[in-house]
């Protein structure tokens, strides 16, 4: 197990980041966005996951934290999603693009 | 009567104000106002220089208005110099407005042309009263106006409107050297009043180069309204305007006002040697160079005009070779005898319909009263004995000759014989002869009216008798009379060796001599000179090109100047202008395309200031190490 380095642990979540990051910025659907965004969360937690094993004060608070943060990531994803359809229901699209009421 | 003498001006400002208001009236009794308001004006002229005759004078001023510790005056004074001009101006305004009468008959604008001729003679009577200069350069500026404005009489003829403007702008630029001349006084004396100014001059509180600096300005301005080179075009083009106004303003008062102000300031030029002989240079450069012009001109009022530029040349040579006598002497008999021929060449005008003396001739016997005072005004202006010209222009040879300016006294006599040659030559061709107009205008000649002669009589008799004033046979009571006045008289005999009016006479009589061999008795062909220098005659009859070279020089220049100006308006101030339009509206389309309200570009724009900061950051070591 400790052949693996906190290294390749924060390199993964970076990755991880970059990926979920480029795709909440460049694609024009709202579902892959909002997937995107679930990325970069989850990013996070291999992050505090990590710290919480290899730090040097190891214990289970990060974990823990991790736990919160996928609950919170699922009532998110709910909202979120939930949201999608109403405006999908108001404007018969999920482009992102179409949707720029922010400029008003 | 001398508390009073500032109601003077107001009489004809009167006339104008009246006058203005009968504008529309066909009735041409409307001249009457005019004419009665401006003799009122002659009375208490002509009680007010009896009264300084006696040696009385006076000088009331009060504050216009304060500038720190300066006090700006107004008011009027009354010395043996402005008293005498009181008199000319009165009178000769007087007389022309009487002749109008007669010779504006039938015009549309009558009312108006005597409304002119009222605010005129106003502003040169106020202009004579000033006690300091500012109040001078205000009425000089009205004069200016007066003048313009009559000169434009006809404004419907484009030659008129063309006149006008540039006596306008001529004289402006004199005017510009006086406004100069006086602010200088202003900063170093503290003041705009003739007196204090000659305080200060006398107590030599002033450096001799500011001095000197100080009157050739103010001779600027003398130049501009008197005619003289380099400015007197504008003068000759002034007779577009009507004749009695030629015999007023460009004859008698206007014109003379440079050489009054030349006389008014003349403790300031007696200070500065070299001022003085600039005075004298120019004024018998003029002379001379007008005369020269006078030879061969053809309208009749362009000759008088050309012999009026050069009698003021006479003037100002006088005063520039100290003879302020024999200055204001001439000025005095050139008003009386230039107005006569003015008006004589006007009634002329007003017989045969033209002005082109070679389709003239043979006027002696149908214009009876005309004719013989026209013959006094010519024999007066050429100096022949015993007439007024004779002596005036005999004290300015000798004071000339006295002051030691050899050169400029035979240029003086040289332009004598030219004037007596010149108004000769009109006289023969006008007078004598055949008539030589169109058969149909020949049966229309008559005399003029009564109220056209009868100035021309008054000026006729004065034209004879204003020489007695001051000659060396009978008494000098001009120069007794002005020596009561501010300015130290040069002392010393200025009637010279009595050989000068001997040499005056000669130059009249040859000059006289030859126009009748040439224009009467025809034993000397009429173009003998023309054919011999014909380059000569060219450039003398095209008057010495000065026109042509204004206009190519001032005129071609300032064209170019402006089409220069106007490049640069339009593409280096038009193109900041619009770069900077341009820049903002760049900008802002930029801006406007950043807000578009998409999320994901504002995410964008967030993403790259966040890396941006962390890359300093990351170069510079953070802000905490």
């Amino acid at each position: 197990m400790s052949a693996v380095p906190l290294t390749a642990y924060l390199m993964l979540a970076l990755i991880l980041f970059c990926i979920g990051l480029f795709g909440a910025l460049t694609k024009r659907n709202a579902v892959i966005v909002l997937i995107s965004i679930e990325l970069m969360l989850n990013a996070v937690n291999i992050n505090l996951v990590a710290f919480a094993k290899y730090s040097i004060n190891p214990g289970l608070t990060g974990q823990i934290f991790s736990l919160f943060t996928i609950t919170v990531a699922a009532a998110e994803a709910a909202v979120g999603l939930a949201i999608l359809i109403a405006l999908y229901r108001n404007r018969q699209t999920v482009n992102v693009d179409e949707m720029d009421t922010m400029k008003r | 009567m001398l508390q009073m003498s500032w109601l003077i001006p107001l009489f004809p400002l009167l006339s104008f104000i009246l006058l203005l208001l009968f504008r529309k009236s066909k009735s041409e009794s409307t001249a009457w106002i005019g004419v009665l308001l401006t003799g009122v004006s002659l009375v208490m002229s002509v009680g007010v220089f009896l009264a300084v005759w006696q040696g009385e004078g006076i000088k009331t001023e009060g504050t216009w208005f304060q500038i720190g510790e300066r006090a700006i005056t107004m008011g009027f004074e009354v010395n043996p110099l402005n008293a005498l001009m009181l008199v000319i101006v009165s009178l000769v305004s007087f007389l022309v407005h009487l002749y109008s009468k007669g010779y504006m008959h039938g015009d549309e604008r009558f009312p108006v042309f005597f409304a002119y001729l009222g605010l005129f003679s106003f502003a040169m009577l106020g202009l004579v009263l000033s006690p300091n200069l500012l109040q001078l350069y205000m009425f000089w500026e009205l004069v200016g106006l007066g003048s313009f404005l009559l000169i434009g009489f006809y404004y419907f003829k484009p030659e008129a409107k063309a006149a006008a403007k540039k006596a306008f702008v001529m004289t402006r630029i004199g005017d510009v050297g006086l406004f100069i001349g006086m602010v200088l006084l202003f900063w170093q004396v503290g003041s705009f009043e003739y007196d204090e100014i000659f305080t200060s001059v006398k107590n030599g509180d002033i450096s001799s180069g500011m001095l000197t600096l100080t009157a050739l300005c103010i001779f600027v301005g003398a130049v501009g309204k008197s005619g003289q080179l380099p400015l007197h075009t504008w003068l000759p083009d002034a007779m577009e305007g009507p004749t009695p106004v030629s015999a007023l303003i460009h004859a008698a008062t206007m014109v003379a006002a440079g050489v009054y102000l030349v006389a008014a300031m003349y403790p300031l030029f007696q200070a500065s040697e070299a001022a003085l002989t600039v005075v004298a240079v120019v004024g018998g450069l003029t002379a001379i160079f007008a005369a020269s012009i006078g030879l061969m001109q053809k309208d009749i009022k362009r000759v008088l005009a050309y012999s009026t530029v050069s009698q003021l040349g006479y003037m100002m040579l006088a005063l520039g070779a100290s003879g302020y006598v024999a200055g204001i002497f001439h000025l005095t008999t050139h008003a009386f005898f230039k107005a006569l021929l003015f008006l004589a060449a006007g009634s002329v005008i007003h017989a045969v319909h033209t002005q082109n003396i070679e389709e003239m001739g043979g006027l002696w016997k149908k214009l009876r009263v005309t004719g013989p005072l026209f013959l006094i005004g010519a024999l007066a202006i050429s100096g022949v004995p015993l007439l007024s010209g004779f002596f005036s222009k005999d004290e300015i040879l000798a004071s000339t000759y006295a002051d030691g300016k050899y050169g400029l006294f035979w240029l003086a006599v040289i332009a004598a014989f030219m004037t007596a040659f010149y108004m000769f030559r009109l006289f023969f061709l006008v007078f004598t002869g055949e008539a030589r107009g169109e058969e149909h205008e020949q049966k229309g000649v008559h005399e003029s009216p009564g109220v056209m002669t009868f100035p021309m009589i008054v000026l006729g008799v004065l034209a004879v008798v204003a020489g007695y004033l001051n000659t060396t046979w009978f008494g000098t009571f001009l120069s007794d009379y002005l020596a009561q006045g501010p300015v130290d008289l040069p002392h010393g005999d200025h009637h010279g060796p009595a050989w000068i009016p001997l040499l005056a006479t000669l130059a009249a009589a040859l000059g006289i001599g030859l126009a009748y061999l040439i224009y009467q008795k025809g034993t000397l062909s009429r173009d003998w000179i023309t054919r011999s220098l014909p380059s000569l005659a060219e450039v003398i009859y095209n008057k010495w090109y000065i026109d042509e070279g204004y206009d190519q020089t001032v005129v071609k220049g300032t064209r170019a100047l402006s089409k220069l100006g106007v490049l640069f308006d339009r593409y280096v101030v038009d193109g900041l202008v619009t770069a900077v339009t341009n820049g903002v509206q760049g900008l802002s389309k930029i801006g406007s395309r950043l807000q578009n309200g998409q999320v994901q570009s504002y995410g964008t724009a967030a993403i790259f200031g966040i890396v941006i900061l962390l890359l300093i950051v990351a170069l510079t070591g953070g802000y905490f190490s």
